[in-house]
């Protein structure tokens, strides 16, 4: 999905920084449009800056240069209770002085809606995330689970247009997370809402989104939808932010159109994808995921080149095998094999040679 | 379920396991009771000892009792005798006391004990004392010619009931009853002391509770919300007063507020007030209330921080986030989670300010007086019997305050830090 600024964005923000201490930016000139319905994420390292910037769109934080638009409206002055978003948090921040019907009526009371309406309401709500049959505990009595989804109903219930959400699921165990991931994204799909989700969790970005915004240093790194992240990086940042990645380091040898010939530091020659080089001459660091490595002869495409590699660990992992190589000098050379029937042997100490569809590496900024 | 129940659990060597928990649990059960027993004896030996005592003392005073054994024998043998006509055996036994205390010097213990109920006695039994031994049949045209007071009724009600060591007199007189000659009655409106006190005490109580509140609010949430270096900074300024003289603090209140005082100059300087206008400050129940509330504050403060520092941020921005204003959001989600706090503050900062003796004695002159000072008052005049019953009247007070409060808030809610 891929929305043109300024026209149709549901969300914008233009321009936007923001400063904490008047010394240094923790928001950087971020640009970013959000179209209606769209599922987007804030994904980022601690500190990044993606936390702000939905703070800043919920209206906690105020922007320090910049305009945030709502559905064309600019809302820097806008205090928060006027925004009409609804907003999950970390914590869930469920009231714990009120029964979960008393927390779910809280938002429709303060807007004046009769004690008839509202009762429908939280009962279509509380059903939504099948919990009708809590309303009348106290959050206290509920498990972290039920109470992400009453937080869920919550925000929910008031019917907003851009729902917020704040690493709502970090506080649960895995495979807790991995099922309401599946629940917001029915959720989602189901109610046509626009979603804006922070997390840190590269898994959770990828799985849910339409889109991902990656977050680095106040700025954002890549915006672009799942698949793209992961197999296109853009620069060196994502491509190790997103995924297990191998890097090697090299030297631009030949640069026709995208197709790269890199020299490695170590003196062999690969193929690579040019992302972000310019010229021959120019540094580079070249990005492999470790399960489009092969070893194969038959699996590579005719002329690839291969380079030498010495198996040193082989890991047991299940569904794959994690094989730790020493290829160009280096120690942490990754190769993931599915373990299916048949799968050639590999033994710690054995010499072979890897290679790669030049598609498969890319190379980035050093 | 009901089968693993009904079936006596036992160890792998066979013992039941509830005695074989019990077993492994006394040991740390036993050291753990020998580190509280210090504490245990302190306590016994300081506060549950001489509170014991002191409700002891307010019904029981044998100063007539033990001095008066031929009127006690009368009074034992004639309850129903008629105290406006005391027949003249009962004078007989009366003066026959009377003797007897000149001889053992008991005159004033049993005439104060007297007095207490039938005030302006005391002379009449010193002066009847030492004539007694004088006197001859009929002793009761001899008695009253000695004072005619001898016949008053409510002497002999008086009399009748000191002659037993037990009695709820002293609660009577801290109610603001009087003995007058046709029994107890209510005091009239000016001698109602006791119980106006009781009331102002409660009251003003109530009103440096509410102040305290007030002021305490905000600052135990700047203190919570606050980063915590300056945090800290800040709650050494609200612990300095904890760490200064009660004296030193109420000796400052009075430099600052008396009539020639701090305050006053700076009002005249500024020409707020003319010299002749000085506001009284000090000495009088406003001094009370100031310096009392200074004093308290930090009793308020605490439970109040404790509470509120645990207080995620998130709820208020919740509130905000679903449409609640910034006023809509205090009142509704972040007052309610601070009533613990609020609770316990005012319930110690209440308790503490009505038994509070030092700061009205020093700066409440005669207006600013509190029942404690009266306590006090009626202690260094050795009425120590009325004295327990006013504290015990105040300890019974505070235990159905406590009991209404465990009641309406509940004591699990109290959170003092």
């Amino acid at each position: 999905m891929t929305v043109e600024p300024r026209n149709d964005a549901f969300v914008a923000f233009e321009h936007v920084q923001k400063s904490y201490d008047g010394v240094s930016l923790v928001v950087k000139d971020l640009n970013l449009a959000i179209g209606k319905g769209e599922f987007l994420t804030m994904l980022g390292p601690s500190g990044s800056g993606k936390t702000t910037c939905l703070m800043m769109l919920a209206g906690f934080e105020t922007a320090t240069n910049g305009e945030i638009r709502l559905d064309g409206r600019p809302i820097n002055q806008v205090p928060p209770h006027k925004r009409g978003i609804g907003m999950v948090f970390q914590n869930y921040a469920l009231f714990p002085h009120m029964t979960v019907g008393e927390n779910l009526a809280f938002p429709l009371e303060v807007r004046g809606m009769s004690k008839s309406e509202r009762d429908a309401k939280i009962r279509r709500a509380l059903d939504m995330v099948q919990m009708g049959a809590f309303a009348n505990r106290r959050p206290a009595q509920l498990s972290g689970g039920q109470q992400q989804r009453i937080a869920l109903a919550r925000a929910l219930v008031f019917d907003p247009k851009l729902v917020l959400m704040d690493e709502p699921l970090g506080a649960l165990d895995k495979q807790l997370r991995e099922h309401m991931q599946f629940e917001i994204k029915h959720l989602h799909e189901n109610l046509g809402i626009t979603v804006v989700y922070v997390t840190h969790d590269q898994g959770e970005a990828l799985t849910m989104s339409d889109r991902v915004a990656v977050f680095n240093d106040g700025r954002i790194q890549q915006l672009a939808p799942p698949a793209d992240l992961y197999e296109r990086p853009d620069n060196s940042f994502v491509a190790q932010f997103i995924g297990e990645n191998n890097k090697l380091p090299g030297m631009i040898e030949e640069l026709t159109g995208d197709k790269a010939l890199v020299r490695l530091t170590t003196g062999e020659l690969i193929d690579a994808t040019a992302v972000n080089v310019k010229e021959k001459g120019q540094k580079t660091l070249v990005s492999i995921r470790p399960e489009r490595v092969e070893f194969k002869p038959e699996m590579m495409p005719a002329g690839a080149h291969m380079i030498d590699a010495e198996v040193l660990e082989i890991i047991y992992m299940g569904d794959i095998l994690r094989v730790v190589l020493r290829v160009a000098g280096s120690d942490d050379f990754v190769m993931k094999m599915r373990n299916t029937l048949g799968q050639t042997k590999l033994d710690p100490g054995q010499k072979i040679k890897v290679g790669w569809h030049p598609q498969d590496a890319r190379a980035l900024d050093p | 379920m009901a089968e693993a129940t009904s079936e006596l659990l036992k160890t792998a060597d066979g013992r039941p396991l509830k005695a074989a928990l019990a077993a492994a649990q006394t040991r740390a059960r036993r050291r753990a009771f020998l580190l509280v027993l210090p504490l245990l004896f302190f306590v016994l030996l300081t506060f549950l000892v001489p509170i014991g005592y002191m409700l002891k003392r307010s019904v029981e005073h044998d100063g007539f009792a033990a001095s008066a054994p031929a009127l006690v024998a009368w009074f034992g043998a004639n309850p129903g005798f008629d105290p406006a006509d005391p027949p003249e055996e009962a004078y007989a036994a009366l003066v026959q006391d009377l003797a007897r205390m000149q001889g053992e010097k008991t005159t004033g213990i049993a005439g104060t004990r007297i007095n207490y109920s039938v005030p302006g006695t005391i002379s009449m039994f010193k002066k009847g004392a030492r004539e007694a031994k004088d006197l001859v049949p009929p002793f009761k045209d001899a008695l009253l010619a000695v004072d005619p007071a001898w016949a008053k009724p409510a002497l002999w009600r008086g009399m009748a009931s000191a002659s037993n060591a037990y009695t709820s007199e002293f609660y009577k007189v801290a109610a603001d009853m009087k003995l007058s000659d046709d029994g107890w009655t209510r005091g009239g409106d000016k001698e109602r002391i006791y119980l106006y006190l009781f009331f102002k005490t409660f009251l003003v109580s109530g009103i440096i509770t509410v102040i305290c509140l007030l002021l305490a609010f905000p600052v135990s949430h700047l203190l919570a919300t606050l980063p915590m270096a300056k945090s800290s900074l800040l709650m050494i300024l609200v612990l300095l007063p904890f760490w200064t003289s009660l004296l030193v603090r109420t000796t400052s209140w009075i430099a600052l507020l008396q009539e020639q005082g701090i305050v006053n100059d700076m009002l005249v300087g500024l020409g707020l007030i003319d010299d002749q206008g000085r506001l009284t400050m000090m000495y009088n129940m406003t001094g009370t209330i100031v310096a009392m509330t200074h004093v308290l504050l930090p009793f308020m403060i605490l439970p109040l921080y404790s509470v509120m520092r645990v207080i995620p941020p998130s709820y208020a921005r919740a509130a905000r986030s679903l449409g609640a204003t910034s006023w809509t959001t205090f009142r509704r989600v972040y007052l309610p989670q601070t009533l613990p706090g609020i609770a316990a503050g005012s319930l110690l900062v209440f308790i503490l300010a009505v038994g509070y003796y030092i700061t009205p004695a020093l700066v409440g002159g005669a207006d600013g007086q509190l029942i404690s000072n009266l306590i006090s008052f009626h202690m260094s005049k050795s009425n120590w019997s009325l004295a327990a019953a006013i504290a015990g009247m105040l300890l019974a007070a505070i235990l159905v305050l406590y009991w209404l409060y465990d009641r309406l808030v509940g004591i699990d809610r109290l959170k003092l830090g």
